[in-house]
């Protein structure tokens, strides 16, 4: 396998053919992809070179260093946690050729049509119908909360194809064109007051056969790799020590001695203690997964970060206490990134609310570490031997 | 120490009736959420009927000057109806705050403002940050010579709606309490963006206006201090009813939610999950009733169990809130569902008056458990 020293060999190479400061960013980050420095973990040919995943800050780093543009990975963030480990484990050499280069240079942007009205913990009851008509599929039906729809150009869709079979059993998973004839997106406000997330209704979309990713009647399979790659993602996110929201309040903390108390100073120290404990939870996770795909545990970081958000962001607000009886801004907005350090407390008070809901909920999550980390046994099952359209809604 | 009566009365469940049936019909959540990015976000005519039609406006006033002559005991029965239906009124500046201050102090312009404040015509506030806990000290920020108010007051609550406030201010005898009409010249008031979208703040800026001092130095002291109290006893009950709306409609969602073929309410880890959150509310609910019982009764200790009712109250009604949008999932998130106006005033009663830090220290030093 290659080392950091060979990858760092490489990039400077690299970067003596093509100057940053010269070339277009685009045609920059084409060439970076090509050259198997992007995700150096991914197989060559697909932006990587078969390395280990833990040298991917090698190779940032001497980016970084040499001032070269980066994919703005906040901009794509389901597209490059979800949608590509997906690509890369289910889709055909053609599906990877056609959508990651895109993906991780962020020229199209990627969204999640798993969740529906009727569906969310019960992610597999989901009711959009995707019928088969020669070559291509029709769908018709509804999602809702989807993050991003309105500035993504793919989706990556779970759909009925089978409703006679229980309901594990009669899904399929698409790469949906969001631009396609019957595709309409809805902005939902949320509590923040911005809107974020979307509804997406289906009337009549088709998609080809070619954008299936996976058999049919395997869509639940390769939801689940999707959803324990989105855990780790949301739980994953923090690479420094007092990096997020940790790392506002030790700043709010060290800059206004006049908000000090005993009792916060003990509860500031008890977060902080959290919050490190944590990151180095997704860390050490992050490198026994230096090989292969995420599996249940990711869950447990993800429930913790979201508890600590919670936390500190609840802090936050009683610390400055008069400051945190006021909010920045209600406007309504469409934004293109969830950015939890740039806005006011009282914003990531509430946003952080959705932290232990989008993903998985905390208690869900907390059924999947039972079950699938520590191996109890499930709830007893009313539905799974039912076909899906008998069951209660 | 006499044993607290920590239930309610006839008369008080008759409050709590006609309370609540009128909000019923004027104050459900969606017309609470229409409001609060209008340009009207108080209902002042809602108002005007609780004040008008129930009387409710002077609920602690005597008779002779308007008032309903009740006791704290009412008027924190009053607080829980109107913190279930989270009704954008000024209660709590004009109510409570203002009132109580008023009605402690002697003189006639006092006992004129408060008999307009009892029948409704006129809304009052007291120019103290909205976070000020009961045993601070004397605020500073105003001072007074001649008459004449100059200083910043920060986060004043229904400041916008209200025609005179309660100034504390420093005078050429030390600590004073002044009258002052909002409409006077050398007055001015900012709304700040509140967290709480049913009850705002605003920043009061006086620049020489003229006031009539109706409390002075130590009395001053006093009458802030009880006023203070008060309001704190008095949110307690607010926040219990509204962590008990919060339970309320929780169990009533999760009995219709389905998931996976079944009500979400028959997992345990939700049911578990509600009843730690009854049993907070219980809680929180007898807190609150010795809070109001001890500000009803003359003489006895009240320090304690008003800092006890808020030391607990405030985080349960903030966990109630969080409980209420976590167990309803992704519509909890959205603007159109009222979980955020729960969450948004659970949240700022939580640090209004004194967080719940500031209440244990009252406990510790009242309690005679000091920290070394
Ligand atoms: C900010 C945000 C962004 C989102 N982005 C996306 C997106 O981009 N794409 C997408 O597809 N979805 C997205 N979602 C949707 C999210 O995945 C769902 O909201 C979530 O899975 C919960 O589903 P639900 O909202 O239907 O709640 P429900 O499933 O109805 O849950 C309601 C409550 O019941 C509890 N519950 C349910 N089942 C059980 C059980 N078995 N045991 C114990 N408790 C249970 C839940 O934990 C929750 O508290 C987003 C949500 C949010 C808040």
């Amino acid at each position: 396998m290659i080392t950091a020293d060979e990858l760092r060999d490489r990039v400077r190479e690299f970067l003596s053919h093509h100057d940053p400061g010269e070339l277009d960013r685009l045609e920059f980050l084409r060439a970076r992809f090509d050259a198997g420095l992007a995700w150096v973990h991914y197989p060559p040919g697909f932006g990587g070179l078969d390395a280990a995943r833990a040298l991917q800050p090698v190779v940032d780093e001497e980016f970084a260093a040499a001032d070269a543009p980066d994919n703005d990975p906040r901009s794509n963030g389901i597209g490059l946690g979800m949608a590509a480990p997906t690509i890369l484990q289910h889709g055909s050499d053609e599906q990877r050729h056609r959508f990651l280069r895109p993906l991780w240079t962020g020229e199209e942007v990627w969204c999640q049509l798993f969740s529906e009205p009727g569906a969310g913990s019960d992610l597999a009851a989901l009711s959009t119908r995707a019928v088969r008509d020669g070559d291509d599929w029709v769908v018709d039906g509804q999602k809702v909360w989807t993050s991003l729809a309105h500035t993504a150009r793919w989706a990556l869709l779970v759909a009925r194809t089978d409703p006679g079979v229980p309901k594990h059993r009669g899904l399929t998973y698409f790469v949906c064109d969001m631009t396609a004839p019957g595709v309409e997106v809805r902005p939902l406000r949320q509590i923040t007051g911005e809107a974020e997330f979307n509804e997406v209704f289906f009337s009549g979309v088709r998609i080809p056969d070619s954008q299936r990713l996976g058999e049919v009647g395997q869509g639940w399979q390769v939801a689940m790799s999707t959803l324990m790659n989105e855990r780790v993602a949301i739980g994953g996110g923090n690479t420094a020590r007092e990096d997020g929201m940790i790392g506002v309040v030790a700043d709010t903390w060290r800059q206004r001695p006049e908000l000090r108390t005993p009792g916060m100073h003990d509860r500031l120290l008890r977060l902080w203690v959290e919050a490190e404990a944590t990151r180095l939870t997704g860390e050490r996770l992050r490198q026994q997964l230096a090989a292969g795909a995420p599996g249940p545990e990711g869950s447990a970081v993800k429930l913790a970060f979201a508890r600590l958000n919670q936390s500190i962001s609840g802090f936050e607000t009683e610390l400055l206490a008069d400051e945190g009886l006021e909010y920045d801004d209600w406007t309504m907005r469409r934004p293109e990134v969830t950015d939890m350090t740039a806005r006011g407390p009282g914003y990531r008070y509430l946003r952080a609310k959705g932290n232990s809901i989008e993903g998985g909920t905390s208690e869900v999550l907390r059924n999947v570490i039972a079950e699938r980390v520590l191996g109890l046994p499930a709830e007893p099952r009313v539905d799974k031997d039912v076909a899906w359209k008998e069951l209660p809604r | 120490m006499s044993t607290p009566d920590l239930l309610y009365g006839e008369a008080e469940e008759d409050l709590r009736k006609n309370v609540r049936r009128l909000l019923q019909e004027r104050c459900d959540p969606s017309a609470v959420l229409a409001r609060c990015e209008s340009d009207e976000p108080y209902d002042l005519a809602l108002w005007a009927t609780l004040a008008g039609e129930l009387g409710v406006a002077g609920l602690v006033v005597p008779e002779e000057l308007g008032g309903a002559g009740a006791s704290a005991r009412e008027l924190a029965v009053l607080a829980e109806e109107l913190g279930r239906g989270v009704a954008p009124v000024p209660f709590l500046g004009s109510a409570v705050l203002a009132t109580t201050a008023l009605l402690e102090c002697p003189s006639s312009e006092a006992r004129e403002a408060v008999a307009a404040l009892a029948g409704g015509s006129r809304i009052g506030t007291v120019a103290v940050p909205m976070t000020t806990a009961p045993g601070s000290v004397f605020p500073t920020s105003v001072s007074a010579r001649g008459g004449a108010l100059t200083g910043t007051v920060r986060t004043v609550v229904d400041l916008e709606v209200a025609d005179l406030v309660v100034v504390p201010a420093t005078d050429e005898d030390g600590p004073a309490l002044y009258l002052l009409d909002l409409s006077s010249s050398g007055v001015r008031r900012t709304p700040v963006t509140p967290l709480d979208l049913t009850r705002r703040i605003g920043t009061l800026g006086l620049d020489g206006a003229s006031g009539r001092r109706i409390a002075s130095s130590d009395s001053a002291e006093e009458v802030l201090q009880h006023t203070l109290t008060t309001a704190a006893g008095i949110l307690a009950s607010e926040q219990t009813g509204l962590a008990q709306l919060c339970l309320d409609s929780t169990v009533e969602y999760v009995l219709t939610r389905y998931q996976f073929g079944r009500q979400i309410g028959s997992f345990q880890a939700v049911k578990h999950r509600l009843a730690d959150l009854w049993a907070g509310v219980s809680t929180a609910r007898a807190t609150a009733r010795g809070a109001a019982d001890a500000l009803a009764t003359s003489g006895g200790d009240v320090d304690i169990p008003v800092a006890l009712a808020q030391a607990y109250c405030c985080d349960t009604v903030v966990l109630a809130a969080e409980e209420h949008l976590q167990l309803h999932g992704g519509i909890g998130m959205t603007w159109e569902h009222p979980a955020h106006l729960y969450l948004g005033r659970a949240k700022s009663t939580q640090l209004a008056l004194g967080t719940a830090e500031r209440h244990r220290a009252t406990i510790a030093a009242r309690g005679g458990l000091p920290a070394a």
